[in-house]
């Protein structure tokens, strides 16, 4: 699979009067054509600030300090050269936005206006990106919404007459408008109950295989994403700590953090267990953090973590395709770290 | 004290201004008449001198010192429309408060009464009355203005009580058993300070403005000095046809300062009280650059390679930055 989006030691900081909150450090991220990506992490930990940082939504004090962001899509690069997220002014990046690279906001009450009709909503998005005469774009907003499973006679709806779960779907619609290579979802489930959030996972799923677009997928919800994702990317503190596919996570996660979340929610199969949570609280962002940001929440730690240079190396051990499953704690082995009651 | 400090480290420049210019005024207030090098309706046989430096701001047709008067003045001028101020404020948050959080008939009556005086006209209606009451000074004039100046407030008050009433943390307290009165005070009034704090601020101004107009037109004690007066006698000796500039320039210039200083500090409370106003109006400076909201996320490698300070603050004025051609600041 080629890659199509590749965030490269990109560093987001917000400039405060106490001192920069390094929100983003040193991340890299490569999203594949075709794949969901599944970034997770606890609130605060940098998910949402790397995505909108890599697709240059966040406003000041917010700063990109660090990096690059390379995106490789079909249909502004010939010739197969990427082009830099990072370098681009605001033509270009009006270019890329909606057409290359859509996101779906965190939670659908919000981003929708209350006082229009999802039909002026969705007309505005397409008017504004793809350059269709009316009756058109009129039609194209009705095929929109039969893609994401709402009936055409709901166009003329207000957002209050639609449920929760109708609303995410159309915010889905609009971000599939002119149809992208790259859809950045930011917890777009996070609202609707369980039964309502399969349903509207299984259309994502459904909608990708049918129009080939790769998703970056930001949840706080890790059991969702071995669900779902073909890989993901657990991020602490503004570090991202392990990637690896669905399964290398599940089965061997390698970093105690990783660990620590997977013990903090039931499986539905398998024997009972303890449900175990994560001692302590995150740091403070604009402290300097010498070495692995998880120590004082970490029950392997010793004194060579701060030492560590949180880069991100491929896991010893398990075997597997090399380099598919990397960790950022060369202390601990997944052996170790699967162990039961490792964090007490 | 540190607070008080605080507050005024994170205020608005255009608020900083204002505050300054208005203490400067309140201060002429309170010592300008124990200051006055001369009693102001004493008459010298100084007639329509010039400013010299015994009468710094020259004399009247009767040679009276116009410095005094001026300085006389302020403090009846400000002392009117501070009263006007705080009657109007007290009775429009009363009245607003109560309509919109009693509702029903209470909110019937008091609207109605509110919607009556709001279709009353000003203008004919205060030249009327105190063309009647002339003669019983500044507080005819106080109570005349109060009665027209606070519909205006009740409205507003009124309409952001609604709005706030329906919130759930006022549910909330009503669940826990708080009276209405400590709802009213502790709950809802802190959430509608800044508007209060506006209110207060734009009556005052309306205050100063229609009380200088009344007086200039003969419609007040214009034995008193005030600057409203100061201008009628000015305009009644012919001041402007003798060329004697200084007698209405002074007095003019105190009320055209004490009206920008009111507005200053409206617009800085007004982002006080709302912070994200700040955030999302004008630029954000982002090491050492202007950037815009709309402006993509900056990039700091970019930033520091691109134009000087000086370059970049220039070109920061100009729309394009913000439309089109490089992006926030940089040359790409």
């Amino acid at each position: 699979m080629a890659p199509i989006l590749e965030i490269d030691d990109l560093s987001v900081a917000y400039r405060s009067a106490g001192g920069d909150v390094h929100a983003v450090e040193h991340v890299n991220l490569t999203l594949n054509a075709g794949e969901v990506v599944g970034l997770c992490g606890e609130s605060g930990s940098g998910k949402s600030t790397l995505a909108y940082g890599a697709t240059r939504l966040l406003r000041p004090p917010a700063l990109i300090t660090s990096g690059s962001v390379r995106y490789r899509g079909r249909r502004i690069t010939h010739g197969g050269d990427p082009v830099d997220v990072l370098t681009m002014n605001h033509k270009e990046l009006a270019r890329i936005r909606w057409h290359e690279v859509a996101i779906v906001f965190q939670s659908a009450m919000n981003a929708l206006n209350p006082v229009l009709r999802v039909q002026d909503q969705i007309l505005d998005a397409i008017t504004a990106h793809l350059k269709l005469p009316k009756h058109e774009a009129r039609e194209k907003a009705a095929t929109l919404l039969d893609l994401v499973g709402i009936p055409r006679s709901r166009l003329r709806a207000f957002p209050h007459e639609l449920s929760g779960g109708m609303r995410q779907r159309v915010m889905i619609a609009m971000a599939l408008a002119a149809d992208p290579e790259v859809v950045i979802m930011d917890e777009p489930t996070t609202a609707l109950d369980v039964v309502v959030q399969r349903d509207i996972l299984a259309q994502i799923v459904e909608l990708k295989e049918t129009l080939g677009f790769s998703v970056l997928f930001i949840t706080h919800d890790l059991s969702l994403l071995l669900e779902l994702a073909d890989r993901i990317a657990v991020m602490y503190a503004g570090r991202l700590l392990e990637t690896g596919s669905a399964s290398a996570i599940m089965r061997e996660a390698a970093h105690p953090y990783t660990q620590g979340l997977l013990h903090s929610f039931p499986s539905l199969h398998g024997p009972r267990r303890e449900l175990v949570g994560i001692p302590g609280t995150p740091p403070d962002l604009r402290d300097t953090l010498p070495g692995c940001p998880f120590i004082p929440r970490c029950s392997f730690s010793i004194p060579a973590c701060t030492e560590v240079d949180m880069s991100l190396a491929p896991v010893t051990g398990p075997p597997g395709p090399p380099g598919s499953h990397l960790t950022a704690c060369p202390i601990v082995t997944p052996e170790e770290a699967s162990q039961e009651g490792v964090l007490s | 004290m540190k607070s008080l400090a605080n507050i005024w480290r994170n205020l608005p420049l255009k608020a900083k201004i204002g505050v300054g210019l208005f203490g400067f005024f309140v201060l002429a207030g309170i010592i300008g008449p124990m200051v006055a090098p001369y009693d102001p309706s004493l008459q010298t046989p100084l007639t329509m001198a010039g400013p010299s430096g015994q009468h710094w701001f020259g004399t009247t047709q009767e040679g009276q010192d116009i410095l005094s008067q001026v300085l006389t003045g302020i403090r009846l001028t400000l002392e009117l429309a501070l009263e006007v101020g705080v009657i109007v404020t007290v009775v429009s948050v009363l009245v607003g408060v109560t309509s919109a959080f009693l509702g029903g008939l209470w909110d019937d009556i008091l609207s109605l009464i509110t919607n009556v005086f709001l279709v009353l006209p000003p203008l004919p209606l205060l030249i009327v009355l105190l063309g009647y009451l002339s003669q019983q000074g500044q507080t005819a004039t106080v109570v005349v203005l109060s009665l027209l100046g606070w519909p205006w407030g009740a409205r507003v008050i009124r309409a952001q009580t609604l709005a706030i009433r329906g919130r759930d943390f006022i549910d909330a307290s009503r669940e826990t058993g708080e009276k209405n009165w400590r709802i009213i005070v502790f709950e809802l009034i802190p959430n509608e300070i800044s508007l209060i704090a506006a209110s207060f601020v734009n009556t005052v101004l309306y205050a100063i403005g229609a009380s200088v107009a009344l007086a200039f037109v003969g419609l007040t004690n214009v034995n008193s000095w005030s600057l409203g007066t100061i201008l009628f006698w000015a305009q009644t000796d012919s001041a402007l046809q003798a060329g004697a500039w200084w007698w209405f320039v002074p007095a003019g210039l105190a009320v055209a300062l004490i009206g920008t200083s009111l507005v200053l500090l409206n617009s800085g409370l007004d982002e006080l009280g709302s912070p994200r106003l700040r955030a999302t109006r004008g630029t954000a400076k982002v090491a050492g650059h202007k950037i815009w909201p709309t402006d993509p996320t900056p990039v700091l490698a970019q930033l520091q390679s691109s134009r000087s300070r000086f370059g970049s603050f220039v070109y920061s004025f100009s729309r394009r930055s913000m439309l089109e051609g490089n992006a926030a600041g940089g040359d790409l």
